[in-house]
């Protein structure tokens, strides 16, 4: 091949790098490993790792059960290793799986456009702010405190750089839903979205209608997001809601220590063109025939570079096709008894506790728990993970501890928490 | 004689699942609950618990695992053959990284499980980070954004940072004409206006261009380098000069990386802020369309800003230091898209310091050696040695009415992905080719086989090449109709 390209050593390819650019020595990586060893070097990673741990944490990221079916599909080559689906006719299984995640994520959320996803829970919610500011043309942004902490971070992030000012609204002491008086006091005229999580970081559902008319009154949209999808299989859908946005982790989307996870964007018909990211559209082919191709590219970054809705190109397809398969083989029965089964496990465990808030709750609770960092030590001795000592977000929460309960939680292992915590 | 690609073969006709559904049908099994049952009317409230979800699938478990091996045969895949797309590095991906990242300690581990029982997957972003800072050769990194796009926001929120701790943000991102369209959309993003520089006649950044248009209001340049003709930039170490002199940094997108690794590195030729892509380089799988990865490599004077948290070796153990006034923020919850983190280690681990750059040396030399069995057949705007791609116009095709994109849908009758149509914007008609390193000289052949025929089908018979794609289970989609009239939902009839 190099006598093809007319050279006599491979390193007059490089000849066109300046010297002075190049560098002198091998990498100071060390040679390349078999792939026993390779194996052995991870294995031995991940046994420095928590393994064989009863887990309570939640906040987030849930651990649910992950169908083997799940990687059976997401291993085949034909997904796992093409492209994003471009070029239409060779690309249409990609296409069709996107197409039905776009529309069961609408099923349900009660939206009626979802994008082909997101990176994840965190990088939607600022994503779901800026599309609000171009809607109403507002630029203020109001976040309930009860939305995940690491979401509003990123928010935070994003808005800085943009000029959006983003003030926060409370929680309600008793009931750890959203403070109505609070958000009242500070919708303005500038909101151009209020932003809150159902359920919320406390686990607590909240009151999306309440929510809705108030920011409604004042020309704002209301932004919806959730962190544990389980919670659609059994809650109301937020139709009050004028973009939804989430995470789709609990869906056979394993912990992996915080990622690759999928977000969703969804939202109502008339915003369909403010949407970031990839949107796949039903057309037909040359023959008549049904096919999917990737739709309404002018409002994406190749195309309209810096007045694009957003700088998002590479997302979270195979992950997303997780939640897709995960979607389907549960079904409408499946995804209402898999939250039903969570809601009575996350009962049954608050009923041994003492809960802080008297509002609703899903899978996951704000238990009071005086000196939580000790009993988390003394959970470990008995191989539990206990739960999220609530302090290192919320200082005001000293003192409690936010612990999640799923149908892979073992009632034996809630009984042994509770003797701990009651100990 | 180089055998045919390709030849027909039954495909599988497949509804969308919510056509199959009938009531009743499901695909799971859930154990039995050993707690009380729950009525959940009474536990949430009547008003918060949601009727049937309407119109959701319920189908078997060998029906969904039917619907979606039908579906993938519909798919193009690396592992079918070659991609010859340009800027996008389509390389195998090993199967080690898909085993490694399944390990439960790894695949299970919880982001806010005790630091003391994290410490394997805080080794692994360890060791990584370690990796990625001796290719680069800069000096602190974070592997926190999701992807390349991600990438380049964080890098430009960090450069904004650091100016604003200076004084000023300053007003403007440069870049060049030939820049991906991230580039410039996540200068937005990031609250900066776009100007864009002009290439010179050789299709490099113009010195004599940039040293008009940098002046204090200027917070940095992007470039990518190689640039999008996969040629390196030969000025790239004066180009920085001048930026730097202005006080302001000098942006490079990863995404051509691959021609780099282990023969020269952007810390040494000038670059202050860089992200890479993970599934590009470092053959994470695309996936469809992600997930990726976007570190972000960074000199010294950048570090205090990177996002939180930080990862510290403290007494033998490793921490998540918070402790970061002058941070950014955050950009993504957590610590980054770990899973794809892993399977990069792996890929790294499996080649080594050498093989890493044997990669770069093959991908290189494939792309030389396409350049040369086509530059007979197909217009070669810019003739000169090329690093891992190169460019064509259709300036000859476009003669007989042919353009790029009819010849790039021709080419998926001979079994292969197009190459990456009418980009960079600078050459007209662009043809832009990356083999990568994985793909073996007979799969080039064949690749060059085909580019050839139909060079020769333009002369011959045009309408061929124009009508295509002629193989394929769906042939030209009405793109058109789809935009005018969204349907991005599937309803009940």
């Amino acid at each position: 091949m190099l006598a093809a390209c007319g050279l006599r050593s491979a390193n007059e390819l490089f000849d066109q790098v300046p010297a002075a650019a190049r560098i002198d020595h091998a990498l100071n990586i060390a040679p390349g490993l078999s792939e026993y060893e390779i194996a052995d070097t991870f294995r031995a990673l991940a046994a420095k790792n928590a393994v064989g741990y009863a887990s309570f944490l939640g906040a987030g990221v849930y651990s649910h059960y992950r169908p083997v079916v799940v990687d059976t599909i997401v291993s085949r080559g034909e997904f796992l290793t093409s492209y994003t689906p471009y070029q239409s006719e060779i690309s249409q299984g990609t296409l069709t799986t996107i197409f039905e995640f776009q529309t069961m994520i609408c099923q349900l959320t009660g939206m009626d456009v979802a994008n082909a996803s997101m990176y994840d829970g965190s990088t939607a919610v600022p994503e779901t702010a800026m599309m609000a500011v171009r809607v109403t043309k507002r630029h203020r942004i109001l976040v309930a405190r009860s939305v995940h902490p690491e979401y509003r971070d990123v928010l935070r992030t994003y808005a800085k750089n943009q000029g959006l000012p983003v003030d926060e609204f409370g929680y309600d002491d008793e009931s750890g839903k959203v403070d109505l008086g609070d958000l009242d006091a500070k919708l303005t005229r500038e909101t151009a979205c209020v932003i809150i999580q159902s359920p919320n970081f406390f686990g607590i559902v909240e009151d999306t209608n309440a929510i809705a008319e108030r920011a409604h009154a004042h020309g704002a949209l209301l932004v919806y997001t959730f962190a544990e999808a389980v919670s659609l299989g059994l809650l109301e859908p937020p139709r009050a809601a004028d973009i939804v946005a989430g995470e789709l982790q609990s869906y056979a989307i394993s912990p992996s220590y915080g990622g690759p996870f999928a977000g969703i964007m969804a939202a109502k018909e008339q915003f369909i063109r403010q949407l970031p990211g990839r949107l796949v559209g039903e057309t037909k082919d040359t023959n008549g025939n049904r096919a999917f191709c990737l739709t309404l590219a002018t409002r994406e970054q190749h195309i309209r570079r810096e007045k694009a809705t957003s700088n998002i190109c590479t997302n979270q397809a195979l992950i997303a096709l997780m939640a897709t398969v995960f979607m389907e083989l549960y079904g409408k029965q499946g995804l209402r008894e898999l939250a039903t089964q969570n809601l009575a496990k996350s009962r049954y465990l608050a009923s041994k506790l003492k809960p802080r808030f008297n509002g609703p709750s899903f899978n996951e609770f704000v238990a009071i728990a005086p000196g939580a960092d000790e009993i988390n030590r003394r959970l470990l001795e008995r191989k539990i993970i206990g739960g999220l000592p609530l302090a290192r977000f919320y200082p005001e929460l000293a003192g409690t501890m936010l612990l999640c309960a799923t149908e892979m939680t073992k009632r034996a292992d809630m009984d042994t928490l509770a003797e701990v915590f009651n100990s | 004689m180089i055998p045919s690609k390709v030849r027909r073969h039954l495909v599988q006709n497949e509804h969308l699942i919510f056509e199959q559904s009938s009531p009743g049908k499901k695909g799971y099994q859930l154990p039995a609950l050993d707690v009380p049952e729950v009525d959940s009317v009474a536990a949430l409230g009547a008003g918060n618990v949601r009727a049937a979800i309407e119109d959701f699938p319920e189908v078997s478990e060998v029906e969904v695992i039917r619907h979606f091996t039908r579906l993938s045969t519909w798919n193009y895949a690396i592992d079918l053959g070659m991609y010859p797309l340009g800027s996008c590095t389509m390389k195998y991906n090993p199967r080690i990284n898909e085993a490694v990242a399944r390990i439960e300690g790894l695949a299970w581990a919880h982001p806010y499980q005790p630091e003391s029982l994290s410490q394997g997957a805080m080794e692994v972003t360890e060791r990584l980070e370690q990796a990625l800072l001796e290719i680069t050769g800069l000096d602190a990194i974070t592997l926190q954004p999701a992807a390349g796009a991600h990438g380049e926001l964080t890098g430009i929120l960090l450069v904004r940072a650091f100016l604003e701790a200076q004084g000023s943000p300053r007003k403007r991102i440069l870049t060049p004409d030939s820049a991906h369209g991230t580039n410039p959309a996540t200068a937005g993003i990031a609250g900066y206006e776009v100007r864009n520089i002009r290439s010179n006649d050789q299709g490099m950044i113009d010195l004599e261009e940039l040293a008009r248009a940098v002046d204090s209001d200027v917070a940095a340049l992007m470039v990518t380098n190689p640039n999008t003709l996969g040629v390196f930039e030969e000025n790239i170490v004066k180009a920085a000069d001048i930026l730097h002199a202005k006080g302001a940094m000098v942006y490079m997108d990863g995404a051509n990386m691959n021609a780099l690794v282990g023969i020269a590195r952007p810390g040494d030729f000038g670059i202050d802020v860089m992200h890479l892509n993970l599934h590009k380089t470092f053959s994470t799988p695309h996936g469809g369309g992600g997930p990726g990865g976007g570190p972000v490599a960074v000199r010294k004077h950048l570090e205090p800003f990177l996002p939180v948290p930080r990862l510290r070796r403290l007494n033998d153990a490793l921490t998540w230091d918070y402790d970061r006034p002058q941070s950014i923020g955050k950009v993504k919850a957590f610590y980054g898209n770990f899973g794809v983190l892993v399977r990069a280690l792996a890929y790294i681990y499996a080649h080594g310091g050498p093989g890493l750059r044997n990669a770069t040396v093959d991908a290189v030399l494939n792309a030389n050696y396409l350049r040369h069995r086509l530059r007979p057949y197909f217009d070669l705007p810019y003739d000169r040695p090329n690093m891992h791609e190169v460019v064509f116009s259709d300036d000859r095709q476009a003669a007989k009415g042919v353009r790029t994109g009819d010849m790039a849908k021709r080419l998926i009758d001979y079994g292969f992905h197009p190459y990456t149509v009418s980009f960079p914007l600078i050459v007209h008609g662009a043809l832009m080719i990356e083999p990568t390193e994985t793909e073996s000289k007979r799969e080039l052949d064949q690749f060059v086989e085909a580019m050839i025929a139909i060079a020769s089908e333009v002369d011959d018979e045009p309408q061929t090449v124009l009508t295509a794609p002629h193989m394929t289970r769906t042939t030209k989609v009405d793109e058109v109709t789809a935009a005018r009239k969204p349907i991005v939902r599937w309803r009940p009839a």
